[in-house]
């Protein structure tokens, strides 16, 4: 059972392949329904793992597969805690222009931090130990359980 | 495998229906793959027809965003439909809701070119 595994977290290796963005995906949506999250949450929270992972494997590792993304997802205390670290040179994040800037808005891309800000609640990049970039988002979960006992109260 | 993109005529409107996943390194081509194709062969009026997209990511956005660009520069319409919730949350929250003309139905975004 995944419920009972996440008192440690699991940890996945991938290659940089964007087809295991799919795989990281899955799992992900497993551990969430086991937990009781609502739909509607598990979609967001799954947008902001595939911005994470799509940013590692293009930015990061630049689709090189012979370089790893690190996928960690673990669960604490009712938040959601995803770590996902490339072995790339690094980046700033402040180096990324606002997308909502009119000078901006029609770019094709740089949309995916800020919609992993949006839909997460916290998105924090440091230096990771495989020496490229590792992001953390996290997320209080909005489980089932508890719905139902705000709409009782 | 079913086709993330299926086209199809209503006049001289070309209708682009998508279908599923519109994500990095699958959907995102294919979309833009069919928009260029319709544009290639004439295409002035264009009508993506969303009801079935699942998932968009920022590269299916930013692909879109980019056939926009090059519909408009070819002297070509391109315009939504159908926008599921979620899809339209997503291009809300970068407030790309308001460059696109996005109709309820295909009733509407057929009526929508005149």
């Amino acid at each position: 059972m995944i419920e009972s595994a996440m008192s440690t977290p699991i940890v996945l290796w991938l290659s940089s392949r964007y087809a295991n963005i799919e795989l990281a995906e899955a799992l992900l949506e497993r551990v969430c329904r086991d937990r009781g999250v609502s739909e509607e949450s598990r979609h967001w929270i799954a947008m902001a793992l595939r911005e994470a992972l799509a940013n590692a494997i293009k930015h990061g590792n630049r689709q090189d597969p012979e370089k790893r993304v690190l996928v960690t997802i673990g669960c604490d205390d009712g938040t959601l805690s995803i770590e996902v670290g490339d072995e790339g040179a690094g980046f700033s994040p402040e180096d990324v222009a606002d997308p909502l800037a009119s000078e901006n808005q029609m770019k094709t891309s740089g949309r995916g931090i800020f919609y992993m800000r949006t839909f997460m609640d916290e998105v924090a990049f440091t230096r990771g130990q495989t020496g490229g970039t590792l992001l953390t988002l996290k997320k209080k979960l909005d489980t089932d359980s508890k719905r139902k006992g705000a709409e009782a109260s | 495998m079913s086709k993330t993109v299926t086209t199809r005529d209503a006049g001289d409107i070309k209708i682009i229906e998508l279908h599923g996943k519109i994500t990095i390194g699958s959907g995102d081509l294919q979309m833009r793959e069919g928009i260029h194709a319709a544009l290639a062969a004439g295409a002035k009026k264009i009508l993506v027809d969303m009801k079935d997209v699942t998932t968009i990511d920022s590269s299916g956005v930013g692909e879109l965003v980019g056939c926009y660009t090059t519909a408009t520069h070819r002297g070509a319409k391109l315009k939504l439909m159908a926008l599921p919730p979620k899809i339209s949350d997503v291009l809300t929250v970068t407030q790309l809701i308001t460059v696109f003309d996005v109709f309820a139905d295909e009733k509407d975004g057929i009526a929508s070119f005149g």
